[in-house]
């Protein structure tokens, strides 16, 4: 197993896993006020200190981690569920009205500053967790089509896949069984990337106050919080940003690393 | 003194030995063959001589390059020594030159490396490189840029890069197997020219004993990094000793013994077949265009018969396949198999396609990578209406018809070597118990050993089950030996039809007799 599997890996599950722990235990209740031990510096009681309301930073990071990854999954599997079949249905399609509608259609999404828009959507349906995570998973969608439709074309022109027409398998067989398969290494890569982009997003939202509303905690209404307070109280924004760093930096680690054990191939020169 | 000498060269990757005491030599103005088969050191040779070796491998032993230790040598003093004293033509002529540069350009560069000349002079001296090669400035000028020249003329300009500085020794590493037959016998006779006019000594390396022995005047025939034999060609052909040269030149004209019957009645009639391909517009307002890639084609396979195909790339044989296994609707004529036509409506005909399958020619392309043995093979079942019974048992019985094991169902495809695969696709083509098995330069890609051995497996399966081979093939020895009548075609046309034997020894069309003039020969035995 490779390096950066392990230590992707492990970043990973450190915050996937403060998050589900999050829903029966965190070290104090984020929701109650504790306003005589506000802005404590990081001590035996408060690991991390507390921020200006005297919450526990320790514990809003925890729940916070639930709310970048619940978001963050929600968007890329938006994305992937409507991409992936868009991308495939191009390529075994390619030269078509199909194909053109399909890529010009992305192209048009692709073509909008993706915050700015997510920023208009929620400006116009209003602020919450919902309507960030909609935002992300249409910018998601074009994302997946490309990449799987690049990809597609080329396993197309295989020798295998022209075996399998010669066996009378349809378009849309052919896309399930040969073409899926091959592009699986992508999507897990690219899955990840957008993964850690997605939290990246839901952080840049909040931080506008655009993503989940007060009173749940997330990294990024933290960081924006702490912001007048950073110059005195450093740690208010400095915790909330290494989480959101580490988990980023795990998050493509871990997508390289998989990469590398799942192709058959690379697994068998490593014997 | 010899231009190159190698002695008791060994190399080692990582470790593992990849030559074991190799010794050649070659005097200026020398051609000396380099034989073998994939794996068998000849490529590390060159690499050595060039200390170009990949990352972890160690040489030892002596290589003298005209009088310099080139293991001995830094980088920058061989960086002064290549291309310059000895020049490399490769294999895929495709790769081998950049695409956003234009030729003269990339012929300069070599000169304008090691010499200290100006851009006009390293492109005038470009320009006389190309002449040499056969590139006139007139219909070639410097100015052209890879993708506007064919295979054959980007190999020129390969060839002139390398011997624009007139080295003393040109290493060519399978110069001509991408190339079609006509095509290799110029560069060949190029080569040759080159080598006799500067007084150059050329290392002609080849899978193909017949190419080799047209040319050389000494060839080593190396076997998995050893040197099994050496001597002057062509005498060392009457003369070889080793078993496994003589295996080697035995397999390299191997005639598998068919005794199938052939029957008179057609199996697969192609009646008058055209096929278009549609042309990007010419401008906005331009018409649509289109590409005639197969004119008006007709033939017939009779059952049990094995059907020759050959012609060069881009002739159409290719398309003609398609059209065949009814992958694509053809824009005029009918292909009936058993008189059922393959195509009917807008859909191919499932139980038409029930009765043939194929074997393409890259046997790594050929699998889906993420797919165990076993469901590859059975792939073909999808044409049957239901499932059928034994499914396990069926692609046992077709792994073992191949000469495989049953269990190598469980495994994935690059568990296998090149020839294994090759017998993985006949035995997905077989499972379904077709009647027409499309060979689609199905051997090309193998080793002359390997190659007799599915020769001589597809021989004996067309005896075993009565089965009809279409044979495509741009290699006209293997035609030769493995059919009973053969189509020649050029430019989307059947130029001549006729038995095999017939067609071979009394050629009536111009472009068949230019074909068959241009096959290298095995010196008789």
């Amino acid at each position: 197993m490779s390096r950066s599997l392990v230590i992707g890996a492990v970043l990973s599950a450190v915050f996937v896993l403060a998050a589900l722990v999050s829903f029966v235990w965190t070290p104090y209740d984020v929701l109650g006020l504790d306003i005589p031990n506000k802005l404590k510096e990081p001590s035996a009681a408060h690991w991390l200190g507390t921020d200006h309301f005297g919450r526990d930073i320790f514990s809003m990071i925890m729940v916070g981690a639930r709310t970048s990854i619940a978001v963050a999954i929600v968007a890329v599997g938006i994305g992937m569920l409507l991409g992936v079949p868009l991308g495939l249905a191009a390529a075994a399609r390619t030269g078509t009205l199909l194909d053109e509608v399909i890529m010009r259609g992305n192209d048009l999404v692709f073509a909008f500053p993706s915050l700015l828009i997510a920023i208009m959507i929620t400006a116009v349906f209003g602020a919450s967790a919902v309507n960030a995570i909609i935002a992300i998973g249409i910018f998601n969608i074009p994302v997946f089509a490309r990449l799987v439709r690049g990809a597609a074309l080329s396993l197309w022109t295989r020798d295998y896949v022209l075996a399998a027409r010669v066996s009378g398998k349809g378009a849309a067989r052919i896309s399930l069984e040969h073409i899926l398969p091959n592009v699986t290494n992508l999507l897990i890569v690219q899955g990840t990337i957008q993964f850690s982009l997605g939290i990246l997003a839901e952080a840049g939202l909040s931080y506008v106050g655009l993503g989940a509303q007060p009173p749940t905690p997330s990294w990024g209404r933290m960081l924006a919080e702490s912001q007048t307070m950073f110059s005195f109280k450093p740690h208010l924004a400095v915790f909330p940003g290494l989480a959101i760093l580490l988990t980023v930096l795990g998050l493509n680690l871990l997508g390289d690393g998989l990469r590398d054990a799942l192709d058959p191939r690379l697994r068998r020169a490593k014997r | 003194m010899s231009l190159l000498r190698v002695e008791n060269l060994d190399v080692s990757i990582h470790g593992t030995p990849v030559l074991k005491g190799v010794s050649l030599a070659l005097e200026a103005g020398e051609i000396l063959g380099v034989i073998g088969e994939s794996g068998s050191g000849k490529s590390m040779t060159a690499l050595a001589i060039l200390q170009l070796l990949p990352e972890g491998a160690r040489a030892a032993g002596r290589i003298a390059l005209s009088g310099h230790d080139m293991l001995a040598l830094d980088e920058a003093a061989l960086c002064g020594l290549r291309g310059n004293e000895v020049g490399m033509v490769f294999q895929e002529p495709m790769t081998a030159l950049n695409p956003i540069q234009t030729i003269g350009a990339q012929v300069a560069e070599t000169i304008r490396i090691h010499e200290d000349v100006s851009r006009k002079e390293a492109l005038a001296r470009a320009a006389q490189a190309l002449r040499r090669c056969e590139l006139p400035q007139e219909r070639f000028p410097l100015s052209r840029y890879p993708h506007e020249l064919s295979g054959g003329q980007r190999q020129r300009v390969v060839i002139a890069m390398a011997i624009a500085l007139q080295p003393k020794l040109l290493i060519a590493d399978e110069p001509t197997t991408a190339l079609d037959v006509t095509t290799q016998a110029e560069i060949l006779t190029l080569l040759k020219r080159l080598a006799r006019e500067d007084g150059m000594g050329l290392m002609l390396i080849s899978h193909d004993l017949a190419v080799v022995a047209d040319m050389a005047d000494r060839i080593v025939i190396m076997r998995q990094g050893e040197v099994v034999e050496s001597g002057a060609c062509p005498a060392i052909f009457g003369q070889l000793t080793h078993p496994y040269s003589k295996a080697l030149l035995a397999a390299s004209d191997h005639q598998p013994e068919r005794a199938g019957h052939v029957f008179e009645a057609p199996l697969l009639q192609v009646k008058n077949v055209v096929r278009d391909y549609a042309l990007p517009r010419a401008g906005l307002f331009g018409g649509a265009r289109k590409f005639r890639a197969v004119k008006g084609v007709s033939f017939d396979i009779r059952r049990g018969e094995s059907l020759g195909l050959v012609g060069e790339s881009g002739c159409g044989k290719s398309t003609l396949t398609r059209a065949v296994l009814g992958l694509e609707e053809v824009q005029g004529g009918e292909i009936l198999l058993d008189g059922a036509p393959v195509f009917s409506g807008k859909r191919p005909n499932r139980a038409v396609r029930r009765k043939m399958h194929v074997v393409f020619q890259d046997p790594y392309g050929s699998f889906n990578p993420r797919w165990k043995v076993g469901r590859l093979v059975a792939e073909p079942f999808h044409l049957l209406d239901d499932a059928p019974e034994g499914r396990a048992a069926a692609i046992a019985e077709a792994l073992e018809k191949v000469g495989l094991s049953g269990e190598d169902a469980e495994k994935y495809i690059h568990e296998f070597s090149g020839g294994q695969r090759q017998r993985i696709a006949i035995a997905r083509a077989l499972i379904i118990k077709p009647e027409l098995i499309i060979l689609d330069e199905a051997v090309s890609a193998l080793d002359v050993s390997i190659r007799a051995q599915i020769l001589d497996l597809l021989a004996d399966l067309g005896t075993r089950f009565g089965l009809t081979y279409l044979f495509i093939s741009h290699d006209l020895s293997v035609v030769r030996n493995v059919t009973d009548r053969c189509l020649v075609m050029q430019a989307g046309e059947i130029v001549e039809e006729g038995a095999t034997e017939d067609v071979f020894e009394r050629p009536r069309h111009d472009y068949t007799k230019q074909l068959i003039a241009a096959v290298p020969q095995l010196p008789s035995k």
